[in-house]
Order: structure tokens, then C-alpha cells, then sequence
């Protein structure tokens, strides 16, 4: 059989043909993209769709946006330049209103001569938060603190800035970058002093207020050492009450004496002077350093055994969160009045910073409670079987576990309360989106100009909330501990 | 065997309220307790003060004063000579209205933004997602805004529907007018109109809208009947009757014929000198919130409609397709059901959430509860105190409201763990 089967096969190859190229279908583009765009009708129905809006929306703005002027000194001169440049009746943008009145978006009413005090005061910050967020990573810090100290120092001497601030800011960024290499732990102490040098250079006025607040600080630390001798408990008590007592009733009398007696100070900026971007952050960031340790007690309360502790803080929890920020701000403008002693007027940016803390927290509050109750039981007790007190055991074992679980919900609610930022537009401060673009419009040589500050605005504000994101995301993949 | 007696219970020390753990929590909340009451008297104790100082006094006398301003939109008849309590009903009622729109229809465009972003369609996904990181990560008021900017910059008013050749036309089959004032859609109308139900208060609804309503619950609980029956027939025997067509026959039945009884049809929109009537012009600050809250809330309920369904192991899918299930009953009776128990906590509170935000009303002038009560009604009688109290109340009532009504079924669809 077999010799009948040689003699009749004429040709046997006996070497491998070489691998042939697969069928242009399956590979390269165009497998992609009938994998990914036409692998059915519905699928190619949907790119259809998917091109038609992306065609809608190049065919309608595109043009709006390749024709945009970037210089010119009022809306009408835009369109002219518009007219003279791609042909009567074409549309264009004019970001010319951006670079105009980028001063006002930026710092609102803040006299142009001391722009360079918020400048320095937002370049700390990273400076600030350094050491908080990004203690995880040597490179990504290095980064941060000497792009701050880079584009900072450039900005100071661009506004202006007298020379010994100069020094100063030099000396911090500077000196915090060293610092960074060998300590990275010892910011802290600038971190810590942060929140008062910002309120000082952002409001100015004397220097003894800070001093004194300071001093309340020593007092309560001393308190705290004398008190710890007789009984640990009381220590924390004493420190509480001694500084109260200082804040309360010394502190603005000695302030006032010590300006008497040695003036120290820088010129002082009234609130209403703020706006823009300036006030947004301000209040952003104020809500943001407050409000997650309220929230952290608040949830802390929550679920605490102590049934008249618990009561409170879920009325208070559920009470926030029942009613729209706009409220609470109006509850701000027009009743916080009511409640005070007669005579008595605070500051609104103040007063709106304390709403948008007790709103923020309240949402933290039910964000970190989830966390806290996320975590498995075994934790609770082995905090106990190792003999740690209540505080301790939060410290050491719940707190850092709850709040890494619940770090995206914590990051969505500072991206939520930085958003509602733009809400004192409501009670008449000028936020950047709402009041300000329309003090813009109010101006002649602006009138009817709507989207470009619209858009203008919501760039930055996406940037800002995007990174925030971002940042919450690359966060929980550095202090993943489970191996996947 | 040893005696073990009961140790000596201590005699009772003062320093057992600060180092003992019995009494410690004890002493704790006695001292919260006097704190709290302490600050609440001082803050009623100012008040008390400051309303003094301006001559005023707390009581709600005002709600039944004639409150002499108009409103836009009233879902229940009401003129100026109205009491401001009817004014601030009717806030409510607005707030309630686009409140619930807006929450069905983020819920759709959530839906199938969500499913959309998991869609095999490379460029579909791109698009939706970046849809939501920029709804999500810019503020509401601007969305709000521009969409106000857009209906009154660039709609023209409705004499541009005029002429011959018209510069614009109506959209969605001549049904839909928009313009830079309203927007005009088409209404109901009744060939054999029944009449209405008189309530009082010159509150009145139409028959029909109850026979209606009256025909569509009958028909759910008729169709929740034969669901029952036909589970019970499964139990038993195995088998399970066919009962889709009973089912659209009863939910569909009786109101096509209610339809063909009251003669209900569609009055269009037309153009009758400078204005559109005939159809119903709705308020374009009531369409630029209710769409603004739409697609801003969407935004997030697609997020959340993507992790639910994300939560849902490849392998249930799996089983079910091992099972024989088909692809739809795969869906209805596996993945829903999980995915749902993810998805409806976090929609309760983007509910709560839409509910809310809707206060944003102020930016575009649309006539809600902060609108009437907390806007016109507080600056016409000077009451800040009781206006607010009383509209913080409702706020808090509303979304107690809200969320013990979706923590209901909450509860329906969540796993029996026993």
C-alpha cells in the first residue's frame, strides 16, 4: 500500500514553509478596531453614534475655538479683531477677558500692591503639605518642593515682593528642601505653625495676635506637664482649660498692649477684599484642614457606647445633612447674628468657613463611620488584649486601618465641599465662578461676554478636583498593604 | 476546693468618677450633658436678647398674611392675594416636582451612561467617560449657568417661530418650541372630559387622572397576583406558566381603553401672535435646573451603576450561563440583584443629594421652597428666624422622608443573611 502511495504522490516538501503573515482582518489596526468599534451592529451603531457627537460638537466649537483672541481690551475690539482676521460674520472666543482680568479672578479685590502676600502664603502650602502627603514617596517629594520653591520664589520677585519676605520665603522653601532630604518629619513643626502664618500674612494687621495664640499654646503645654505629675487624666483638662482661659480673656488685651507698646505688623486686608480664586481656596482649604478632625470625632461619637454622646452626634450628623448647604450658609449671613451675644460681629469669611467645616464634617463623619466600620472585629479586640486604653488603641490600631479604607470617600468629600466652595456666592462673597464673572459683565467694556469665564472657571476647577483624584487614587495604591 | 468569696467591694471614692471604668463613662456624659444644655441656653439666651433689642418676637403669624408678590409656575392655583403659607406650599411643591423628575431621569442617564462605560465599544466608553469626569469634577452652579446662558443667549424668542420662512423651527415633530423665555410642550387634552374632584382650597383634580391612576395600581396588583400564582405553580409542579402576555394585557389594557374613553390626545404648541399657546409653556428655569441636576447627578449615578455591576463576579454570570439560564434571566435573576444591593445605598444619597442641590433654584430664579419661604417671604416680612427654621424643617422632613422611603426598599432587595 504504502510503495503504491510513494509511487503516486509526485512532491513531497521536505522543509517548513515559513510562518505566513495572518489575514490582514485578524491583525494590526484593523483587527483593533473591528474588535473594539464594529463587532456587531449595536457595537457599530454605537460608533456611529460616538462619531456623530464627536462631530457635533467639533463642527459647532472648533471653530468658536481656533478663531479665540488672547489680547485685547474689551469685547467689542475682540470681535473686530475677530472680524478682521478670519472674514466678517465668523465666531470666536475672546480669552482675552482671562488675561485682562486674570489679576481680578485670581486675588477678587486684594490691593494690587500685596499680591505677593497670598502668592507666598499658597506656595507654603505645598510646603505645608509636604510632609502630610507626600510622606510616602522621597522623589515625588522632592519634586513637589522644588517646583514650589522654583515657580514661588520666580512669582515673588515677578509681584514685587519687599526684600526681607523675600529672604524669608527663600529661607523656608530652601531650607524646607534640605530639611526634606535628612528629616522629612521635622516639617511637621512647619506644618503645625502653617495654618497661623497663612491666616496673618492672608489678613495682616499686627503680629502680636499670632504671638499671643501661640503663647496660649505654651501655656496649655505647661499646663499639660504640671498637671501630668498629679494625674494623667487631668493633664489633658488642664492643658484644654489653661488655654481657654488665656484665649479668652488675655490674649486680645496683651496683643493690643504689646502693638501699643512695640508696633509689628503688616498692612491689614479686610474680608471683603477677597474673592476669586484666593477666597475659594482659602475657604477650601480652611474646610478641609477642620473639617476631617471633626469628622474623625463626630464618627468617633457616633459610635461610642455612651448612649447620650451617641444621640448627640447622630442628631447632629442627621440634622447637617438633611438640609442643603444653601441653608445653613443663609443661617450664616442672617441668623448667626441672632445666636451670638448682642454686639457682637464676626467676620463672614469666617462665619462661612464654620458652616462649610460643620457640613464637610458631617458627611466625613458618615464616611470615616463606614471605614470604622469596615474593619474587622479581631482589630477592636486584639487593641484591647494588648491592654491599650480607649484613645490609644484609636490611635495606634483603628485609625490609621479606618482611614486608609475609607481614603476615596474622604478625598470624594473634599472634592464635594471644594465644588461647594462656589456657593458664597450666595451671601455675597465673590467666588469666582458666579459674582465675579458677573462683576465682570458689569463693566463696559465686558458686557455679554458669558463663556468664556465660564469655561475659564471650570478649566481650573476641574484641574484642581481632578487632581484630587487622582491624588486619592495614587494614595490607596502606595498604602495598599495586601499583596495582590 | 477553695472559698472563693466575693471580693470586697470598695468602699466608693470620689477619684472612682475619673479612674473607674463603671462610673467613668457616667461622669463623661454628665459633663456633656451640662455642656450642651449650657450653650443651648446661652444661644436661646441670646436669642431671646437680640430679638429684644430689635423688638421682635417668634410666632408664625406671618404665613397667614396676604403675601402680595406672584410666582411663575404654581402647580396649584394661586394669585398674589394669597397667604404666604400657600406661597410656601407652593415652593414646596416645585422643589418636590423637580426634585422627582430630576431623580428619574438621572437615574435613566445614569443607567445607561454606566452600562455604556463598560460597553465593548472602545470609543463609546472614551466618550461616556469623559462625560462623567467632567460633570463630576466642576461645580454644579456652573453647569446650572451655562445652561441658563445657553437657553437665554442662545435660544431666540418666539417671534424667531414666525413667518413664512422662519428663522427657527420646532423640534420633535412640531411638538417642541424652545425659547429664550420657555419651552413650550405639547399638553393633554380630553375629548369627553369627566370634570374634577373639588378638594377645597381651590385644590382640584381631574376624574380622569384619578381613573387613571385607579386603572394602573389595580393593574400592578393584579399582574403582583399572577407573578404570586405563577410562582406557586413552579413550586409545585415545576413548571411555570407563560404569563407575559396576561401581564401586558392587564397593565396595558384598561388604560388604552381609558384613553379611547376620555378622547385623550396631544394638544401641540402653536405660535398665536407673540407667544406660543395651545401646548404647555413650562418655565425655562424650571428645564435649566431640572437638566443641569439631570445630567450632574447622572454623572455620579453612572459611576455608582458601573461599580455595582463591576461588584458582581464574573463567575454568577458564569454559573447562570452553566445553569441554562438565558442571557435575560441571567440578568434579572442573578446580576440585578447583587449589583442592585450595591447600587442602592449610594443612590439613596445621590437622591438625597439631587433633593438638596435643587435649592440651587436661586441661581436661575426658579420659584422653589428656598425661593418663596426662604427668598420673597423673608425679605417681605423680615422674619429670618422663623422663615428659616421653618424651611430647614421641611428640608430635614423631606429627606427623612426620602430616605426612609428608599431604606424600605432598600431593605426588599438586600441579602437575607440568617
Amino acid at each position: 500500500m504504502s510503495e503504491i502511495h510513494a509511487e503516486t504522490v509526485a512532491f513531497v516538501r521536505e522543509t517548513m514553509l515559513p510562518a505566513e503573515a495572518p489575514p490582514a482582518r485578524e491583525a494590526g489596526a484593523v483587527k483593533w478596531l473591528r474588535e473594539n468599534l464594529f463587532s456587531g451592529p449595536v457595537n457599530t451603531l454605537l460608533t456611529l453614534l460616538g462619531l456623530g457627537i464627536i462631530w457635533f460638537l467639533v463642527s459647532h466649537f472648533w471653530d468658536w475655538f481656533a478663531h479665540s483672541v488672547w489680547s485685547a481690551n474689551s469685547l467689542s475690539e475682540c470681535r473686530q479683531i475677530i472680524a478682521e482676521t478670519w472674514g466678517e460674520g465668523a465666531r470666536g472666543a475672546c480669552f482675552a477677558v482671562i488675561r485682562e482680568r486674570w489679576n481680578q479672578y485670581v486675588y477678587g479685590f486684594y490691593p494690587s500692591d500685596l499680591y505677593w502676600r497670598p502668592t507666598l502664603v499658597f506656595g507654603l502650602l505645598f510646603v505645608a503639605l509636604a510632609p502630610v502627603l507626600f510622606s510616602e514617596s522621597r522623589s515625588l517629594r522632592r519634586l513637589i518642593l522644588g517646583l514650589t520653591t522654583a515657580v514661588t520664589l520666580i512669582l515673588l520677585v515677578a509681584l514685587g515682593t519687599p526684600v526681607l519676605w523675600l529672604i524669608f520665603a527663600a529661607a523656608v522653601t530652601i531650607g524646607a528642601s534640605v530639611i526634606a532630604e535628612r528629616h522629612p518629619l521635622y516639617l511637621l513643626i512647619f506644618s503645625a505653625l502653617y495654618p497661623l502664618l497663612g491666616v496673618w500674612l492672608l489678613w495682616g494687621g499686627s503680629i502680636w495676635g499670632v504671638i499671643m495664640v501661640l503663647v496660649g499654646f505654651g501655656l496649655g503645654w505647661g499646663a499639660w506637664l504640671v498637671a501630668a505629675r498629679v494625674s494623667p487624666m487631668l493633664s489633658a483638662v488642664a492643658a484644654a482649660l489653661v488655654a481657654m482661659i488665656w484665649w479668652i480673656g488675655f490674649a486680645g488685651a496683651a496683643a493690643s498692649d504689646a502693638q501699643n507698646l512695640i508696633p509689628l505688623g503688616i498692612t491689614p486686608v479686610d474680608s471683603d477684599q477677597f474673592g476669586g480664586f484666593l477666597l475659594s481656596i482659602t475657604i477650601g482649604v480652611a474646610g478641609i484642614a477642620l473639617s476631617l478632625p471633626l469628622g474623625i470625632v463626630l464618627a468617633l461619637a457616633r459610635r461610642s457606647d455612651m448612649f447620650l454622646v451617641t444621640s448627640l452626634a447622630v442628631m447632629f450628623i442627621e440634622f447637617i445633612r438633611g438640609v442643603p448647604l444653601i441653608t445653613l450658609l443663609f443661617v450664616a449671613s442672617l441668623l448667626l447674628n441672632y445666636f451670638l451675644p448682642p454686639g457682637t460681629n464676626f467676620d463672614i469669611i469666617l462665619r462661612v468657613i464654620i458652616m462649610v467645616t460643620l457640613f464637610a464634617a458631617a458627611y466625613m463623619a458618615e464616611v470615616i463611620r463606614g471605614g470604622l466600620a469596615a474593619l474587622p472585629k479581631g482589630q477592636y479586640e486584639a487593641a484591647d488584649a494588648l491592654g491599650l486604653d480607649y484613645w490609644k488603641a484609636q490611635r495606634l490600631i483603628i485609625l490609621p486601618q479606618a482611614l486608609k479604607i475609607s481614603i476615596p470617600g474622604i478625598v470624594s468629600t473634599f472634592i464635594g465641599m471644594f465644588k461647594d466652595t462656589t456657593l458664597v456666592t450666595f451671601v455675597g462673597l465673590y467666588d469666582p465662578l458666579k459674582s465675579m464673572s458677573d462683576a465682570v459683565r458689569a463693566s463696559t467694556s465686558w458686557k455679554g461676554i458669558y463663556w468664556e469665564p465660564y469655561i475659564f472657571v471650570g478649566v481650573i476647577f476641574f484641574l484642581i478636583c481632578f487632581g484630587m483624584s487622582r491624588y486619592s487614587m495614587y494614595l490607596e495604591r502606595r498604602l495598599a498593604r495586601d499583596h495582590r | 476546693m477553695t472559698d472563693v468569696s466575693a471580693p470586697a467591694t470598695p468602699p466608693f471614692r470620689l477619684s472612682m468618677l475619673v479612674y473607674d471604668r463603671r462610673y467613668r463613662s457616667m461622669t463623661f456624659q454628665v459633663i456633656v450633658f451640662v455642656l450642651v444644655m449650657a450653650f443651648g441656653w446661652w444661644l436661646v439666651n441670646n436669642t431671646i436678647q437680640n430679638l429684644q433689642a430689635l423688638g421682635k418676637d417668634f410666632n408664625f403669624g406671618f404665613l397667614f398674611q396676604r403675601a402680595g408678590y406672584d410666582l411663575p409656575q404654581t402647580p396649584i392655583p394661586y394669585t398674589s392675594d394669597d397667604t404666604h403659607l400657600r406661597a410656601a406650599i407652593i415652593g414646596l411643591m416645585n422643589t418636590v416636582i423637580v426634585s422627582i423628575l430630576g431623580c428619574i431621569a438621572a437615574t435613566i442617564v445614569g443607567v445607561v451612561v454606566g452600562v455604556a462605560r463598560l460597553s465593548n465599544n472602545w470609543l463609546f466608553a472614551r466618550l461616556m467617560t469623559v462625560y462623567v469626569e467632567i460633570f463630576r469634577n466642576i461645580p454644579l452652579l456652573l453647569w446650572i449657568l451655562i445652561i441658563y446662558a445657553l437657553f437665554t443667549e442662545i435660544l431666540p424668542a418666539p417671534s424667531a417661530y414666525r413667518g413664512e420662512d422662519p428663522a427657527w423651527s420646532m423640534v420633535l415633530f412640531d411638538n417642541v418650541a424652545l425659547t429664550n423665555r420657555y419651552t413650550s410642550i405639547p399638553a393633554l387634552g380630553l375629548t369627553n372630559d369627566p370634570g374634577s374632584l373639588e378638594l377645597g382650597a381651590r385644590v382640584s383634580v381631574s376624574w380622569a387622572l384619578i381613573a387613571f391612576m385607579v386603572v394602573l395600581i389595580g393593574g400592578w396588583m393584579v399582574r403582583t397576583a399572577l407573578h404570586k400564582r405563577a410562582q406557586q405553580i413552579q413550586d409545585a409542579t415545576g413548571q411555570r406558566p407563560t404569563t407575559w402576555w396576561q401581564t401586558l394585557a392587564v397593565m396595558t389594557v384598561p388604560s388604552l381603553f381609558l384613553i379611547w374613553f376620555f378622547g385623550l390626545h396631544l394638544l401641540p404648541p402653536e405660535l398665536k401672535g407673540f407667544n406660543f399657546s395651545g401646548g404647555m409653556n413650562v418655565d425655562n428655569s424650571f428645564v435649566v435646573l431640572w437638566l443641569a441636576l439631570t445630567l450632574y447627578t447622572g454623572a455620579f449615578i453612572a459611576e455608582i451603576v458601573r461599580a455595582g455591576i463591576l461588584a458582581v463576579s464574573k463567575g454568577q454570570s458564569e454559573a447562570a450561563f452553566a445553569l441554562g439560564l438565558r442571557p435575560r434571566r441571567t440578568m434579572n435573576l442573578v446580576i440585578l440583584p447583587q449589583a442592585l444591593r450595591v447600587i442602592i445605598p449610594p443612590l439613596i444619597s445621590q437622591f438625597l443629594n439631587l433633593t438638596k442641590n435643587s435649592s440651587l433654584a436661586i441661581a436661575v430664579g426658579y420659584m422653589d421652597l428656598r425661593g418663596t419661604l426662604g427668598g420673597t417671604t423673608l425679605n417681605q416680612t423680615g422674619r429670618e428666624l422663623e422663615a428659616m427654621v421653618l424651611m430647614m424643617a421641611i428640608y430635614l422632613a423631606l429627606s427623612l422622608i426620602i430616605s426612609a422611603g428608599m431604606n424600605v426598599f432598600n431593605s426588599r432587595v438586600k441579602l437575607k443573611e440568617r
